[in-house]
């Protein structure tokens, strides 16, 4: 068979794509194929989700104009060693400790890639600590505004009292 | 060994048969979690001795949980690697890196715990048919013990922090693998695909990002980690799946009253080269074993439980052609391996 795009070589690649769920089938020479840029031929992944998140980063750097870019090393993670030049290089974070150092790069990111940029699940347990008495207390927060609403004095009471317990074990630094 | 004493002895538990309708169509259900230790390097950034630290610690909290072993990457041979990858317990990138990294497995290869891959730790569980919430519990109940003895790295806005920013918040990722024979007969899926996308959610081939829909076959997960509550993270695909349930039930249904014969004659024809072709590529084969099965599910095939299926789109695969085999093969070689093992596991 020869290839689709030259029409002149052997077709020696064959690929499948799916572009907004319409499969598009290829067969193509290699000189073809790799011009196409659709192929990996050094084992490298084509195009990852890491590429397409540093590109969303440095959109972010847009509105610095004339080389005023961030080319210094004012943002370098202590404790990883990543500079942000890196991290806006390949899209990814070195350690936890990265959330604090690139935290203001890393916000409209967020919001661009989840919607959202503040955390609503579950809380680890044992180091969650004081996050999971506030959580608790939210919960209990929004209960008792139900309560209130459906004139449900008696058990709006009881979880008020509930609500001062928690506070009053939060400020005394409890719950870790 | 014979192939049922291989099947037996290799199979994973999301491979099993389940009962019920919606097992027709939903195969296996999984939910994976990412977790990091604090201060210690994420696996790209970590040098062998941040590594191994990991591997310990986590071997450290891993103790008491007697059902589990350690598969060390070091010790396993490269079709190893790929029969685990192609029972979805490992990623692609634990096939290919060369860190210290590795697998810990459960008996019966419901639960898994990546260490060292994109992230420090990696928590999976994969069941048959559709239980998303049973494989959360599970999950939920492995990740509470590890971090009894592990410091997490979290914080109260972002949640569970991860390597890529694409994970971090819940660091859960719950996804359905789905057959839709139906709708793509009945040239419904583009619909049912772009619909799924537009509610947030992801929906990719067998294998993960990247993958063609072999088989009608198709993965729907989250793509949101951050913000939405685990809960309503699973609500939302145990909702959208229902939909899409019925969707392909109702396209089953008409193909059953109004293209009887024209489906039997596509079933038939399918079982006839899968059961008589000497050579055969895996794309060829995945496509005949969907219609196999939708034959078997319509009622239209009594030949065979739907069992079949499940196993052998794990067992054509060439990582596990290989491992049955015990050798290398080339690719013609696993065509012709594979038409065999079709036909044989047809005949018993």
């Amino acid at each position: 068979m020869v290839c689709q795009e030259c029409k002149k070589k052997q077709a020696t690649v064959h690929f499948t794509k799916i572009i907004n769920g319409e499969k598009i089938e290829l067969k193509l020479c290699e000189s073809c194929a790799e011009q196409r840029g659709d192929l990996d031929f050094d084992g490298q992944q084509p195009f990852s989700v890491h590429q397409l998140l540093a590109g969303l980063l440095d959109l972010e750097e847009m509105p610095n104009v004339k080389g005023q870019t961030t080319t210094s090393n004012a943002g370098i993670c202590k404790n990883c060693g990543l500079t942000e030049m890196q991290f806006a290089k390949i899209g990814r974070l070195g350690c936890t400790q990265c959330y604090q150092t690139f935290g203001a790069r890393l916000n409209p990111l967020l919001k661009r890639v989840q919607g959202r940029s503040s955390h609503n699940g579950k809380v680890p347990k044992r180091s969650g600590g004081d996050i999971k008495l506030k959580r608790e207390i939210e919960k209990l927060r929004e209960s008792l505004n139900r309560y209130v609403i459906e004139e449900k004095f008696e058990d709006a009471a009881v979880l008020r009292d509930k609500i001062k317990a928690l506070e009053s074990e939060l400020t005394q630094g409890g719950g870790a | 060994m014979s192939l049922k004493g291989f099947i037996d002895k290799n199979l994973s538990r999301w491979i099993q048969e389940q009962e019920g309708k919606t097992s027709e169509v939903v195969l296996s259900s999984r939910i994976r979690l990412a977790r990091n230790l604090n201060d210690i390097p994420f696996p790209f950034l970590a040098d062998s001795t941040d590594q191994s630290k990991v591997v310990e610690l986590v071997r450290d909290a891993m103790e008491g949980q007697k059902d589990f072993s350690y598969l060390s990457r070091k010790n396993l041979s490269l079709e190893d690697r790929q029969a685990l990858m192609e029972k979805h317990l490992i990623s692609m990138q634990l096939v290919n890196d060369n860190k210290d990294s590795g697998l810990w497995l459960n008996k019966d290869e419901s639960a898994s715990i990546m260490v060292n891959e994109e992230d420090h730790i990696r928590i999976q569980v994969l069941l048959p048919g559709f239980e998303l919430e049973e494989a959360r519990k599970k999950a939920d109940e492995l990740d509470d013990a590890l971090e009894q003895k592990l410091n997490y790295g979290f914080n109260e806005e972002k949640g569970y922090l991860t390597s890529c920013p694409t994970n971090v918040g819940t660091g859960l990722r719950a996804s359905v693998m789905v057959h839709l024979p139906g709708l793509v007969l009945t040239k419904q899926i583009n619909k049912v695909l772009t619909a799924v996308s537009q509610l947030g959610l992801a929906v990719r081939g067998i294998y993960g990002e990247g993958s063609e829909a072999a088989g009608n076959i198709l993965q729907i997960s989250n793509q949101i980690t951050l913000g939405q509550r685990e809960e309503e993270i699973i609500d939302n695909i145990k909702r959208v799946t229902k939909q899409i349930i019925d969707h392909e039930h109702n396209a089953r249904k008409w193909l059953l009253n109004e293209k009887k014969i024209e489906i039997k004659d596509k079933v038939h024809r399918a079982y006839g080269v899968l059961s008589n072709a000497y050579t055969i590529s895996s794309k060829e084969a995945l496509e005949l074993l969907s219609q196999v099965k939708l034959g078997i599910d319509l009622q239209l095939l009594d030949k065979e439980s739907s069992q079949i299926f499940k196993e052998l789109i794990v067992l054509i695969r060439p990582g596990y052609l290989q491992k049955l085999y015990g050798q290398k093969l080339s690719e013609k070689q696993r065509d012709i391996k594979r038409a065999e093992v079709i036909r044989e596991r047809l005949r018993n």
